[in-house]
């Protein structure tokens, strides 16, 4: 535990984070391929980019890599609650601080000499894709079966208002991991610090 | 030395299945039917997962195929034989009720009520053909729920008809039998488990918003149950059989999911 100080990323959050990754990518492409069966918007996804071939294919991608990010997530959860990690990086939450990291980071003034330390920005946009992900989670359930959690689709507004926000949940999670790998194109070091630790 | 030949006899197969898929998918001129297999890994990137070999695909289709019949599991422990799908008004009914099948409005299948006779086979104590008259003699309702395609759209439709429960007690049939599998006018066939076929909104449906089921919808009978996806709800049926053994489905056999429960 002596050099877990050293460490920026302890192995379950690098574990946690790429096997994430994978499943959103896979989530997300496969999701494309079912949006675009019945499109509720004036677009469809270009097939290109979409993952299953056709509708079935997509469903089996999307409903293997669900368990995924579920069990992904609750162990990710699970760790960074018990560890007190979810306190300790990401609380307190200022608005006036986080007001002020956004303008330093669009001057591109935003330090990033301690990689451990999470600034207002990223301490808001993690804390948002946790949220995010829950609401992808609960809005894919009532899809999943709306008949059987009755509660959760009510809370949701129906079905039909499930499917919208299930998509617009994919869009803002899509939004931020472009931002994100963005973010990681700019200071590179963060990429060593997710695969080595440190 | 055994596994060699059996290897060579399944690739066969596949390319047995790949002519046949081909071929049906030429002759509808419908390109989502062209087998899964075929098609599961077309994404640039991830197609490295496959490496492109026909038995890479093979097993990656295998591994999405346990999780699918993994997921019927979930799905059957996750079912309230007692929980009810929401129903609506009459206002809220979608009109038009959008026309759905495997082929276009062009091949819709026409069923004459004379000759018309509904087999019922398998684990039953009555095996007589019933005739339409004889259905519409037993005990009628009707109910307003939302059909929600596999697609993602849903509408609500008013369907009227025998408790399918009631049916399948009136035939004799072995309520512990696993399944129960359907045989339609229009080719299609699928099958569903016990307790949704026992469950209170599956219907034995002949009529659409009051009026006797139109072809479109399924004349003479559509089994509708709000608990499950539009492809699990057969149109034009004509044979019901009650079996352990398990019977597929059209989609089904292709890589939709089993259950395929809402």
């Amino acid at each position: 535990m002596a050099n877990d100080t050293d460490l920026i990323h302890p192995l379950w959050v690098r574990l946690t984070h790429w096997i994430n990754a994978l499943a959103i990518v896979v989530l997300a492409t496969s999701g494309w391929r079912i949006y675009d069966a019945s499109p509720f918007f004036a677009f469809a996804i270009p097939r290109e980019i979409t993952l299953g071939g056709w509708l079935g294919g997509a469903i089996q991608w999307h409903f293997a890599a669900m368990w995924v990010l579920v069990g992904n997530g609750l162990i990710y959860l699970a760790c960074n609650i018990v560890s007190g990690r979810l306190w300790r990086k990401f609380f307190p939450l200022s608005p006036r601080a986080f007001l002020a990291d956004v303008l330093a980071a669009v001057k591109g003034r935003l330090s990033h000499v301690d990689l451990s330390h999470y600034n207002m920005v990223q301490r808001a946009a993690y804390l948002f894709v946790m949220v995010d992900s829950v609401l992808l989670v609960l809005s894919g359930l009532v899809l999943w079966k709306s008949v059987q959690f009755p509660i959760l689709r009510e809370l949701l507004g129906g079905y039909e208002a499930a499917r919208r926000e299930h998509f617009l949940a994919m869009a803002a999670l899509v939004a931020f991991a472009a931002i994100h790998l963005l973010m990681v194109a700019l200071v590179p070091r963060t990429l060593l610090a997710m695969i080595r630790g440190r | 030395m055994i596994k060699k030949p059996f290897r060579q006899l399944a690739i066969d197969g596949d390319l047995v299945l790949k002519d046949a898929t081909k071929e049906i998918s030429r002759r509808l001129d419908q390109p989502t039917r062209r087998a899964f297999l075929q098609r599961s890994l077309s994404l640039g990137g991830l197609s490295l997962l496959s490496g492109c070999s026909l038995v890479d695909d093979s097993s990656v289709e295998n591994a999405l195929m346990t999780v699918s019949r993994f997921n019927d599991k979930v799905q059957a422990w996750l079912f309230d034989p007692n929980r009810l799908a929401p129903t609506y008004p009459d206002s809220m009914i979608t009109r038009p009720f959008p026309f759905n099948a495997y082929y276009g409005e062009d091949e819709i299948r026409h069923v004459e009520e004379e000759s018309y006779r509904l087999e019922v086979t398998g684990m039953v104590a009555d095996k007589h053909a019933w005739t339409l008259a004889e259905l519409r003699a037993m005990p009628q309702t009707d109910q307003i729920t939302r059909h929600i395609c596999v697609e993602g759209w849903s509408a609500i439709g008013k369907w009227g008809g025998v408790p399918f429960a009631s049916f399948l007690r009136r035939v004799g049939a072995d309520l512990s039998a696993q399944y129960v599998g359907f045989k339609c006018a229009d080719d299609y066939y699928t099958s569903i488990d016990m307790p949704t076929a026992l469950h209170p909104q599956t219907l034995l449906t002949l009529t659409y918003d009051s009026q006797p089921l139109p072809p479109r919808y399924g004349f003479p009978m559509k089994l509708r149950m709000p608990t499950k996806l539009g492809y699990k709800n057969p149109k034009h049926i004509q044979a019901i059989f009650v079996t352990n053994t398990y019977p597929g489905g059209y989609w089904e056999d292709q890589g939709y999911n089993w259950f395929g429960g809402s």
